[in-house]
């Protein structure tokens, strides 16, 4: 049985990187003894793969991994033992069957994100700038050079933004995600202190990431359906 | 949610910020009004300090008293080493986060001596006074322990305690006579002169050293009547009633050991002649297989690691070894676990074992010889002779393996040019062995790697005595080696590595050293030695200069042969073993005479006095 976690990366959690974030899980499926299908061969491996990999520094309510099951266990019962051994930081929000193909794995499936961005005390740009951000938003095209390790490239991100809003200082945003137009939030922030003359500091932002989506704007979460 | 000691923009421009958060999986938290805050330290980089049994053991057992919260400290890496001397940051425990100079106790394990600049590092940064002697109660109690703690004298400066001997044993007794020190308002001094009456600790405040004109020592003595004059090593009899972690701490980076760790033994029955470990955890103690058992797993269980490994100085000499291995094998294989195997005497019992649990295609086997010849192997009492090496080699081909790692010791005692040489024939004779299998049915080339290390004699051995080699002698023999394998047949299928000479020179003058090192390692930390073990670090000018600012002559701690009469600075420690035995074992490797195993038969050495273990396997 195919099944996806949604879990939450939050507090001192966000300085565990990607690669590690996949060791940890490794070891609390062992520790909440989950009956976790393996590979096959001479060194058998979980199945269990992440969708969307975070970045080193952001938090999030919406993370995801999808794992096989070799004996299903309900919902309710793998919530429980899985935040039985979380650390602090680390919550399971759901544990859901999705269908058994491999069209659906949530790598793939990835399409959007929604964020919530702040300024840290004392690093936002000088006031007046929520308007500035919306006006920014509101221009029919937004030229950035996207650098890789082998060349830079100049994008238009406006249509890879999906969603802008800003209220009480917090800027929402849903932008494009996954393995062909993947837009961070900071690429974002980042064109908009540009455009305004602001010199944005280093570290400056607080990023957490709050939904993952799949085409059509739908939660990967509710590709699943609770194990009864 | 708990408050880093370090903000986010220096986590997020430092590497592997992980090293300093805590919050890992079985992490201890506790209220911090309990009676004694102790931290415990490894003075190396995270990674290496996590991967550390003893740590862990320590840390459980004084968890389990209600009245001690005992947290962790590593080295901060040298990034963030200067970014907490620029800005004046406190180092911290990683469970609470709260400065260390605020604890009741600094609990130091000294496993090497290149570590020695890094116990500086981490006193320097907490803000506590490098000398003991500077201390207030404002600071901790700074407490050494470990194998470098047999001979603490280079570093009695900087410490107020030693123990000398397993953790497990005596601490206790400090931990209450500290709450006693505290609740009657002791003063410092008062404190130390009452510890220093428990059985293992030593507080070298209390002794004073005085030399005779060549350097050597005169006297060694207590200051105070009541100080006792010599300090016995204390150790668990009882290894398998004794305290060990169900529940060890899980990083979320990948550590050196990534695994859980059942120490199946402790001591080794064999007594190689240039051995510490070999002799000061004298006599070899077992635990009992259903203690084994269970504490599998829990641990397992707890931690939710993907591989077990066994922990003991030579594997094969555990009495049960097939029944624990089987255990492993038949119950947790099938879950995915990985079992490790090291420290195994190739033969067929072992051979069969990795079979099952390794990828021989991708797996080698190690051999450590130490000594190239039957000669000088006998000198150093090292028992494996050529026979059973090609014996265990060639049982190995035929199985299906290609990979061999061999481990020699370049500068023994009595080493001959012919015993140099006679590295690169064993490599050969390996390698030739590969070869008489038909083509059609061997696995490609065979790849043997030959490593040398330098050997540093070292306290409590029975080569305490005599002269090291010096830097350009260590590389000549290297050298030697080196040419030899090239002229060898099988020269393709060989490769050889050699260690570092400098490094080995320092380690060599720190292990034998007494307490007017002191002031040198100071000045050699100011210069800026860090992480000398640490290649990249490592520059030997630094540690020259020093010596030479307080007049020390290195070669008088490595290269001088010392006499049976001389006081060493370590004498004033009974490990059981006696200096008689250790002598008498040095004139038999005079002989190239070989000393039975435990089993095979008792030496005297003088281990036997702490009642129980090998020695008195089988007279129940």
């Amino acid at each position: 049985m195919k099944v996806r976690i949604k879990f939450r990366k939050q507090g001192v959690m966000k300085f565990i990187g990607h690669l590690d974030v996949m060791r940890y899980f490794q070891k609390a499926i062992r520790r909440a003894d989950i009956d976790i299908a393996y590979t096959e061969g001479f060194s058998p491996h979980m199945i269990l793969s992440f969708a969307a990999p975070l970045g080193v520094g952001l938090t999030s309510n919406g993370e995801y991994a999808d794992i096989m099951l070799k004996t299903p266990i309900s919902s309710a019962e793998a919530v429980r033992r899985l935040n039985d051994v979380m650390v602090e930081g680390m919550e399971i929000v759901s544990f859901r069957e999705i269908p058994d193909e491999k069209a659906s794995n949530a790598m793939s499936l990835v399409a959007e994100a929604d964020y919530t961005v702040i300024f840290r005390e004392g690093m936002e740009p000088p006031a007046g700038w929520e308007e500035k951000l919306l006006a920014f938003y509101e221009k029919p095209s937004i030229l950035v050079t996207k650098k890789t390790k082998k060349s830079e490239r100049e994008m238009d991100l406006k249509p890879l933004i999906y969603a802008l809003s800003v209220s009480d200082g917090k800027i929402f945003m849903t932008l494009s995600t996954g393995s062909t137009d993947n837009i961070k939030p900071e690429l974002v922030m980042e064109a908009f202190c540009r455009e305004i003359g602001y010199d944005l500091p280093a570290f400056a932002l607080l990023i957490n990431r709050e939904e993952v989506y799949a085409e059509g704007h739908v939660s990967l979460e509710d590709l699943g359906k609770d194990i009864g | 949610m708990r408050k880093l000691a370090l903000r986010d923009e220096i986590l997020l421009s430092i590497e592997k910020p992980a090293r300093y958060i805590g919050n890992e999986v079985n992490a201890v938290m506790k209220s911090r009004d309990v009676d004694i805050r102790f931290a415990m330290c490894f003075p190396d980089v995270y990674e290496i300090g996590m991967s550390h049994l003893g740590i862990q053991i320590l840390y459980d057992m004084f968890n389990k008293r209600e009245d001690t919260w005992c947290e962790r400290v590593y080295s901060p890496w040298t990034d963030l080493d200067a970014v907490m001397h620029k800005e004046h940051i406190p180092l911290f425990a990683l469970e609470s986060q709260d400065p260390i100079k605020d604890f009741d106790f600094l609990g130091i394990t000294i496993q090497y001596e290149m570590c020695y600049t890094n116990i500086l590092q981490i006193l320097d940064l907490s803000g506590i006074p490098m000398m003991a002697v500077d201390r207030t109660w404002d600071d901790p109690i700074v407490i050494g322990g470990g194998p470098c703690a047999y001979n603490p004298e280079p570093l009695a400066d900087f410490f107020d305690i030693f123990y000398i001997g397993e953790g497990e044993v005596v601490y206790d007794e400090l931990l209450e006579l500290f709450k006693k020190a505290k609740k009657e308002g002791w003063n410092r001094e008062t404190f130390l002169r009452q510890a220093s009456h428990i059985a293992g600790i030593y507080v070298p405040s209390l002794y004073k050293v005085s030399y005779h004109e060549d350097g050597t020592i005169a006297a060694f003595e207590p200051i105070y009547d009541d100080v006792p004059k010599t300090v016995e090593k204390q150790i668990v009899m009882d290894v398998t009633n004794a305290s060990y972690p169900k529940t060890p701490v899980v990083p979320f980076i990948k550590c050196t050991q990534d695994r859980v760790v059942l120490e199946i033994q402790r001591g080794c029955i064999r007594g190689c002649r240039f051995c510490q470990a070999g002799m000061i955890y004298r006599p070899t103690r077992e635990r009992d297989l259903a203690m084994l058992k269970e504490y599998a797993y829990a641990m397992l269980k707890s931690t939710g690691h993907e591989e077990i490994s066994l922990s003991s100085l030579s594997s094969s000499d555990y009495s049960d070894l097939a029944g624990i291995v089987n255990f492993l094998i038949d119950e947790f294989e099938k879950t995915g676990v990985n079992i490790s195997l090291p420290s195994l005497r190739i033969d067929a019992f072992s051979l069969d074992v990795m079979s099952k649990v390794q990828d021989i295609k991708k797996s080698s086997l190690t051999f450590a010889p130490e000594a190239g010849s039957q000669r000088l192997r006998n000198v150093i009492n090292k028992g494996l002779t050529e026979e059973v090496i090609l014996d265990g080699a060639g049982k190995a081909f035929d199985g299906g393996w290609n990979k061999v790692k061999l481990y020699f010791m370049l500068g023994l005692p009595t080493e001959t040019e012919d015993d140099m040489k006679d590295i690169a024939h064993l490599a050969d004779k390996i390698a030739r062995r590969y070869y008489e299998i038909p083509k059609d049915q061997r696995n490609g080339k065979c790849q043997i790697t030959v490593s040398t290390s330098f050997f540093v004699p070292k306290p409590f051995t029975p080569f305490q005595w005599v002269p090291m080699n010096n830097r350009d002698e260590f590389l000549g023999k290297a050298k030697i080696v080196n040419q030899e394998v090239k002229d060898q047949l099988n020269r393709k299928s060989i490769k050889y590595n050699w260690h570092e000479a400098d490094v080995t020179v320092l380690e060599g003058i720190l292990a034998r050293g007494d307490r007017r090192l002191a002031p040198a390692i100071l000045r050699a930390y100011e210069k800026g030695a860090l992480y000398d073990a640490w290649g990249e670090n490592f520059k030997y000018s630094r540690w020259s200069e020093a010596f030479d600012e307080f007049h020390l002559d290195p070669a008088f701690y490595t290269e001088r042969e010392r006499s049976y009469e001389e006081i060493l600075p370590w004498d004033f420690i009974r490990i059981g073993v006696t200096k008689k035995f250790l002598w008498k074992e040095w004139e038999r490797a005079q002989k190239e005479e070989v000393t039975k195993n435990c089993r095979a038969g008792c030496s005297g050495c003088g281990a036997s006095v702490f009642g129980g273990g090998v020695c008195y396997e089988g007279k129940n």
